[in-house]
């Protein structure tokens, strides 16, 4: 305990390290997801090869990738964007499959109707798909924030500080207190990530949360003759 | 004035949904399209705003050959509506009446009024302006999805199976208001259904299809009623097993009116309550005749 209050600082330091790696890997992936996932799901054609490319990008090691990354994309290997792009990598390996299948679980009879009453494709999109499927693509976000947050704690094997490098400072020099610190500090930022994606979602997405008032049963799905 | 030249629409597989099909659709009258699973009856009404392309023929609006407009513009400007009303489940109730207004460009705050005013116009209460679509009935999303299709005042209004997903009591609600409605507005309405019941009652103009989008017959409901033209339209309006023949057989308490295979179709009422009961379809040369009319017996 002594040595958490001693530490404060350097605590919040490292959390702050920590959210500057996560936060923007997650909103990248799911930027660069989308395109990805829409064209898996629109050309069916390129659904196997786009699905199972970016699942195999999940299939490389970290460790590798963080040290190979640098190589490639020039970074300096310490430096946060190494680690970012890593991480949005791997976020996007998850984030593509979700965008596909979320776009997918629309109804097609709203797509339909969305068509029918004059949207174009692009605003049909936007308004109409995109929305349909954030709560799809909401807990698609949320496994890759955990993900993201956790993996990103690999990264101070390499140097790159997050709440990582609490506990392989903790290790060389046997504090204890910084090893847990480091775990539960780590814990609990993926569940703040995770509460604020939560809430996120209920702000943009009224109508997935149901007033106990005046909610009248929906009638039985009625099984439709096809094309008729 | 809507026209139909020689459509046929094939599909990628093979399948001919509509072939060489050709009618006119006049305006201010209702127009039903009555047929059975794969006859092609939703492809005729898809064709008229452009979901679905012909492979051949033409279809003319107001003598303007739709083929040349752009779909997008000409979806904008005719009323659609669908079975499960097709709402968008993620906006209230009035942001979907206000929808296609707003794409036409026309500012939020007016788009909304009008639709309130809409949801007046179709018979719904304004407190329900703010759910959304799931937490209303399936007679109430109905009635919001009419209320979108007439939103910018089309000419056109289209009708894929509306009532199809309702009961009974609800529908038979939802046809009295359509034909109130028609009365006030005088729309060019194309509608579709399977229910050949539902098509004398709304229709002016029925058009009975067969499998593969050929025409079987065309007229009002009383001249296919009174002479259907073969064996196909007898059964599929019911004369053949008798259901259109109803003769009176008193039963003492009062005069039941009964079918051909002795099937109870109503009671017999005299014609002062005829207007009362049968408001809407007395003005028009239904199946029901003059000056009588037969309550309950639906013959679903």
């Amino acid at each position: 305990m002594t040595w958490i209050w001693s530490n404060l600082d350097l605590i919040w330091d490292r959390t702050f390290d920590h959210l500057i790696l996560s936060v923007p890997s997650i909103i990248l992936s799911f930027v660069i997801a989308l395109p990805f996932g829409w064209l898996a799901y629109r050309y069916r054609s390129s659904r196997a090869v786009i699905l199972t490319t970016v699942g195999l990008l999940y299939a490389i090691p970290s460790l590798p990738l963080f040290i190979v990354l640098p190589f490639i994309v020039g970074t300096s290997i310490r430096s946060p964007l190494n680690l970012i792009i890593a991480l949005t990598l791997y976020g996007v390996a998850l984030m593509v499959r979700v965008v596909a299948d979320g776009l997918g679980s629309v109804d097609r009879d709203v797509r339909q109707s969305a068509t029918a009453v004059g949207f174009s494709g692009w605003s049909s999109f936007w308004r109409v798909e995109l929305p349909l499927a954030g709560p799809v693509l909401l807990a698609g976000l949320r496994v890759v924030a955990v993900s993201t947050v956790s993996l990103a704690t690999v990264g101070a094997v390499i140097g790159a500080q997050s709440l990582g490098s609490l506990f392989t400072d903790g290790f060389q020099r046997g504090i204890e207190a910084e090893i847990i610190v480091g775990i539960v500090a780590t814990v609990l930022l993926a569940l703040a990530l995770d509460a604020a994606l939560v809430l996120l979602g209920r702000l943009l997405m009224p109508w997935t949360r149901r007033s106990a008032i005046g909610v009248t049963a929906r009638p039985a799905p009625v099984i439709r003759e096809v094309a008729a | 004035m809507i026209e139909f030249h020689s459509v046929t629409k094939r599909f990628p597989d093979g399948t001919i949904a509509v072939d060489d099909f050709s009618l006119v659709v006049p305006s201010h009258k209702t127009t039903v399209f009555v047929g059975t699973s794969g006859s092609g009856k939703t492809t005729l009404l898809r064709m008229i705003n452009r979901m679905v392309d012909p492979t051949s023929g033409s279809i003319d609006i107001d003598g303007a050959d739709i083929g040349t407009l752009e779909p997008v513009k000409l979806r904008r400007s005719i009323g659609y509506v669908m079975q499960n009303s097709g709402l968008l489940p993620h906006r209230k109730v009035v942001d979907n009446v206000a929808t296609v207004p707003m794409l036409r460009g026309m500012p939020r705050k007016k788009a909304r009024e009008q639709a309130l005013a809409l949801l007046d116009t179709v018979g719904l209460d304004r407190s329900l302006a703010e759910r959304y679509p799931s937490q209303l009935s399936g007679g109430q999303q109905q009635r919001v999805g009419v209320a979108r299709g007439l939103a910018v005042n089309p000419n056109i209004l289209l009708m894929d199976e509306p009532f199809g997903a309702v009961d009974p009591i609800v529908r038979a609600e939802l046809q009295q208001e359509l034909l109130r409605l028609q009365r006030e507005l005088g729309k060019t309405v194309v509608f579709v259904t399977h229910d050949i019941d539902e098509a004398f009652l709304l229709g002016d103009q029925v058009v009975i299809l067969r499998t593969g989008g050929k025409v079987a017959q065309v007229g009002s409901p009383a001249q296919i009623l009174a002479n259907p033209i073969d064996d196909f339209v007898s059964t599929f309006v019911g004369a053949e097993r008798g259901k259109r023949s109803l003769h009176v057989e008193n039963h003492g308490n009062g005069n039941i009116v009964v079918d051909e295979t002795g099937r109870l179709a109503g009671v017999l009422v005299a014609s002062q309550s005829t207007a009362a009961t049968a408001s809407g379809s007395e003005s028009r040369a239904g199946p029901r005749g003059p000056g009588a009319s037969v309550q309950g017996g639906d013959s679903r």
